[in-house]
């Protein structure tokens, strides 16, 4: 590529397009779906599961928020975002016909083609989520084309739990295992209480044909890929999603550095052995 | 139930995967199986902890008594694993009371009765107790974990 296209590649990536909004939708206290209508977006919005978008607030500023709507649909865009801050709070604020910028997609995603013929893991944490619901979209909609589909997903509270209605509704689906578990439950909740790694007592995996998609707190995906290499799991058929701080979203900047990679351009998304000796270094 | 037909359930059990015969032998002798209804309490907190459960099958709810803030769940336990080590170890008190959140089946095994093997039989006395061992670290890892409040901060994936 030559200078000078790599100039516009990188000037068009930083220019937002305005999306309007459509629907904002309280998953729990603090957490908010927002659906952005994209029809107006020049060529169409196209996007991989895993990928993310850079949200912009007029005004405020841009965070980097992951997509978490079905990839076949074109017309919309989901993100499911975590108030915790100015932007996420700003994002909050929106209303039905608001205006806000996108730059996007961003970054690699969940290699679902090393996944056909097998059975999938997907083991997940609060927010984490979001980034793998593309994925559950996307395994369900070619359906004969993967093996079992096990999804661990642990959350704080029962309240807490993103999806609620879609979680059920993925259990109806054959061969679909779901299985969920809070930190803290009342006597109303029937359900598992636990971290999400005590789930792995209640399934059996066929390890050498398992591929496991891991996304949540890192520490959580420390002990998950502890529990997933106990049970036999090789390094290569784990995949996960990182999460660091990110300005420019196309390398440039280096916010999102983690170790010898960045986070926006050769991530989120990784094998495990890119990202395993990173793992348990501090300050990283 | 006749004694062969509960050492096979015993031999399905995870926890006494790969038991050696001689001291399923010993465990048999103290085992028991047992059903609990949705709602009913296997253990009370405080109360003498003279047995343990391995769950078959359903759900069992660990609480914790706080004052002025009534029974907190803590954990749960479910089919493949164990509840209950309090007989092991002195004063075999429940630290813990134990709800089922659903129909459970699951074998009882009497605790002063295993004790007592333990205590004759060093060899399994230290089968038994590595085999808690490691459920042991296990919870403790899980608790560690819980503590942390892990889903608190931020959005996950990417920066927020």
């Amino acid at each position: 590529m030559s200078e000078g296209n790599l100039q516009t590649v990188a000037t068009d990536a930083m220019i937002p397009h305005p999306v309007t909004v459509r629907k904002v939708i309280w998953e729990n206290d603090d957490t908010f779906t927002l659906t952005l209508d994209v029809n107006g977006v020049p060529d169409g919005f196209s996007f991989l599961p895993g990928q993310f978008n850079m949200l912009y607030v007029y005004g405020v500023g841009e965070a980097a928020i992951s997509i978490s709507s079905d990839p076949t649909k074109k017309a919309t865009l989901e993100h499911t975002i975590h108030r915790v801050g100015t932007i996420t709070t700003a994002l909050s604020n929106k209303k039905r016909g608001d205006v806000i910028g996108i730059r996007g997609p961003f970054g690699s995603s969940w290699p679902l083609d090393v996944a056909q013929g097998k059975d999938v893991c997907i083991v997940t944490g609060g927010i984490g989520l979001a980034p793998l619901r593309p994925v559950i979209y996307s395994l369900l909609k070619q359906r004969e084309e993967y093996g079992r589909i096990i999804i661990l997903y642990g959350g704080r509270s029962p309240l807490d739990l993103l999806y609620r209605v879609e979680l059920e509704r993925w259990e109806d689906e054959k061969n679909v295992e779901v299985l969920v578990t809070v930190d803290r439950g009342d006597s109303s909740w029937k359900g598992h209480i636990g971290v999400v790694t005590s789930l792995f007592s209640y399934i059996k995996l066929d390890t050498q044909n398992t591929v496991a998609y891991v996304c949540g707190p890192e520490i959580m995906m420390k002990y998950t890929i502890d529990e997933l290499e106990r049970r036999g799991l090789g390094p290569d058929q784990v995949f996960l999603s990182m999460e660091r701080n990110m300005k420019c979203a196309v390398g440039f900047c280096g916010h999102c550095q983690y170790g010898p990679t960045f986070i926006c351009k050769d991530g989120p998304v990784f094998p495990l052995p890119r990202i395993r000796s990173l793992f348990d270094r501090k300050e990283l | 139930m006749e004694k062969e037909n509960l050492v096979e359930i015993l031999r399905q059990h995870p926890f006494l995967h790969q038991l050696p015969d001689d001291h399923m032998q010993l465990l048999v002798g103290c085992a028991m199986n047992v059903r609990f209804h949705d709602g009913e309490r296997l253990v009370t907190e405080g109360q003498l902890a003279n047995k343990f459960f391995l769950i078959r099958s359903g759900r069992v709810a660990l609480e914790a008594e706080f004052s002025g803030r009534g029974n907190i769940r803590i954990q749960t336990v479910g089919a493949g694993e164990v509840l209950g080590w309090s007989w092991l170890i002195s004063p075999f008190r429940w630290h813990f009371s134990g709800v089922a959140v659903t129909d459970v089946r699951a074998i009882s095994l009497d605790g002063e009765c295993l004790r007592n093997k333990c205590e004759t039989d060093k060899g399994f006395g230290y089968e038994m107790l590595k085999r808690f061992a490691t459920v042991m670290e296990r919870r403790l890892d899980a608790t560690r974990l819980q503590l942390f409040d892990i889903y608190g901060m931020t959005n996950i994936g990417v920066g927020s």
